[in-house]
């Protein structure tokens, strides 16, 4: 077996985590991998919709919103997306059932997927709808936190959509598609140090069987539709690990790398949808912390609908912040920067490219507002585990826990760190995109300038929510 | 790598790392002598009035609270001052703001549904820790800008 590190196109060094942790190997190689994890994660999700809709309409005593949106999001954005990428796509219970429904089984041998296999039309094959769902969820986000019957109806309206599309569209169109939080999450995994890739594409140029794609008695073809053999980025790939099962030629491996390493390389096509989604995630992870941990009552009550009127005003300052304002900025800076370079890209090129430097700051920002969530709410947890349906139960002795604000002092301060590192990092994106444009590096500076004082000026706003 | 093509890179770390440690150590001089301040808080769902204090390290605050609805509470991060109140109960409390920067003040007590997002802020100036942050903001972009590396970013 193959274990050295490979050279990537930028020479690079990798580490083949499975080439090295043989058991580890295995262990992904069986059919059960992925099925038992999302059995595992489907029961505390099931308690969550019961709890959801028969429990307590208490959200701070409802496992539904205490494991949702405080423990399973802290997870997600703190630990999962930043050190492991699309692993939760992996374990998602959501697109389960479906996917299921369309195997014929759970565990089992492969088997004729049951589906009408209709193609996704053409014209929807970016992240458009995701773009379109994550911002639903958004403008609805202060109920959905909130109260758990919503929060429940969501996840069923996501799991009963992606049953919905398994029985009338190919393999994983849901998720690669429409799901909501897969987008974001594919989007931010382009950070994470872990990347599934081939190891020589050659070798697959080579392969006439394209296993990875047709599937055999090992696995299935690759759910996400992704020919292994040209990934040269996470937000394409699911970490299905059916590749991995399929190729004959031991060429898919699984490797530690710098983390976002993705991130500044070059975008094939219009991808005008992924920089709105770079764009429409890091205003959300300002306009977030603003609504909901800010002093302005009136703005809370407004995205919380009491009353219609007050909701539309917000909804429709929320939006034109996010798709009018935030993306006018950007292209402002973006311009004026590309008037300045020599790298003769369109601005619309420049705006595409130049979005990826606002990864790693919107993921910074994430983190930061999940980090201050989770620790003045987290201790909820203890109650809502002992007595998830708020019935009056006591399973595990901790009903009883009040709430603790957990590092109130210093959580700030974290923040802050958070944000900074962010910040250093998105400049240092945007410095890469500006040197692949332009390898003399003449002016350089001067197409980048701008767009860091872009970046710069959405991490002091955010200083100024956490701090000022 | 040659010796003179080293030195200018220490330099510049070193001047980095002087900046950084001005940004962060450097006194903030403040020209307010310290009072006592009497403030009334009046908690309702779910907001509080007023939803934002200013006031000046070394005070000592006499916070008056009151409920207007429901049973609140009051839990001041950084201060770890935790209070209930009730309506038509005033809760009294006193502390000396010793240490500056901006502290929410939450409701501890579940009062409805946008209970974990009833908060208000009380700013203690001069609020050094955004000053510093957001400094340590501007040097650390244009330390990234200045000190970017072909090579470096390939």
């Amino acid at each position: 077996m193959k274990t050295m590190s490979r050279e990537s196109p930028t020479d690079e060094k990798r580490f083949d985590v499975l080439g090295r942790m043989p058991r580890l190997r295995r262990m992904v190689l069986s059919r059960a991998f992925q099925p038992v994890l999302m059995l595992l994660l489907l029961a505390p999700f099931a308690l969550a919709v019961t709890a959801g809709l028969l429990g307590t309409s208490a959200g701070n005593r409802n496992f539904g919103i205490v494991f949702v949106w405080i423990v399973w999001w802290a997870l997600l954005m703190v630990l999962l997306v930043p050190g492991l990428g699309r692993f939760w796509c992996t374990v998602c219970p959501i697109p389960a059932p479906g996917e299921w429904i369309q195997r014929r089984g759970i565990i089992g041998g492969v088997a004729k997927l049951r589906t009408l296999g209709l193609r996704w039309p053409r014209r929807l094959r970016n992240m458009w709808l995701q773009n379109a769902g994550f911002l639903m969820l958004a403008l609805f986000s202060t109920i959905i936190l909130t109260r758990p019957s919503v929060s429940a109806a969501v996840i069923v309206g996501l799991t009963g959509t992606a049953v919905g599309m398994s029985l009338l569209f190919e393999k994983r169109t849901f998720c690669k598609y429409v799901c909501p939080i897969g987008g974001f999450i594919g989007l931010y995994s382009m950070v994470a140090p872990v990347e599934l890739r081939v190891r020589d594409a050659q070798v697959c140029v080579d392969h006439r069987s394209k296993d990875c794609i047709t599937g055999n008695e090992n696995g299935y073809g690759c759910p996400w539709m992704v020919y292994p053999g040209k990934l040269d980025r996470n937000l394409d790939c699911g970490f299905c690990t059916e590749c991995l099962k399929t190729c004959t030629m031991d060429n898919v491996v699984v490797n530690l790398r710098r983390p976002g390493t993705d991130l500044g390389k070059p975008v094939r096509g219009k991808r005008i949808d992924e920089a709105f989604k770079a764009l429409i995630m890091l205003t959300c992870s300002i306009i977030y912390p603003a609504v909901l941990f800010g002093p302005w009552a009136t703005v809370k009550a407004w995205a919380g609908i009491e009353s219609l009127g007050g909701w539309l005003i917000y909804a429709a300052g929320f939006l034109a912040v996010t798709l009018v304002v935030m993306p006018g900025l950007f292209w402002l800076a973006v311009s004026r920067g590309q008037k300045r370079s020599c790298s003769g890209l369109t601005i619309r090129q420049a705006f595409n490219e130049y979005a990826h430097a606002l990864i790693p700051l919107g993921l910074a920002s994430w983190i930061a507002f999940s980090v201050g969530f989770a620790l003045t709410n987290g201790s909820y947890a203890l109650a809502a585990i002992s007595d998830p349906l708020g019935w009056g139960w006591n399973l595990f002795g901790t009903r009883e826990a009040g709430w603790t604000p957990y590092l109130s002092s210093t959580a700030p301060g974290i923040q802050a760190v958070i944000l900074l590192c962010g910040l250093i990092f998105s400049v240092r994106t945007s410095l890469r995109v500006g040197f692949r444009h332009d390898p003399s590096g003449a002016t350089t500076m001067q197409a980048t300038s701008p767009v860091a004082v872009f970046l710069l000026a959405c991490t002091l706003a955010l200083l100024w929510l956490y701090l000022g | 790598m040659s010796e003179n093509q080293r030195r200018p890179i220490t330099a510049r770390r070193v001047i980095l790392l002087l900046v950084v440690l001005a940004v962060l150590l450097v006194p903030i001089p403040t020209f307010h002598t310290p009072h006592s301040r009497d403030v009334v808080i009046d908690a309702s769902q779910f907001e509080y009035s007023p939803p934002r204090l200013n006031i000046n390290r070394g005070d000592t605050v006499n916070v008056t609270l009151n409920a207007s609805d429901v049973v609140h509470g009051f839990f001041l991060d950084g201060y770890e001052i935790d209070s209930r109140v009730e309506p038509g109960i005033s809760q009294k409390f006193t502390f000396t703001a010793d240490r500056s920067g901006k502290f929410r003040y939450r409701c501890s007590v579940a009062c409805g549904p946008l209970h974990p997002f009833m908060i208000g802020e009380l700013v203690v100036g001069p609020n050094e820790p955004v000053w510093r942050a957001s400094a340590l903001a501007v040097v650390a972009a244009a330390a990234v800008l200045l000190g970017a590396r072909k090579r470096r970013m390939a």
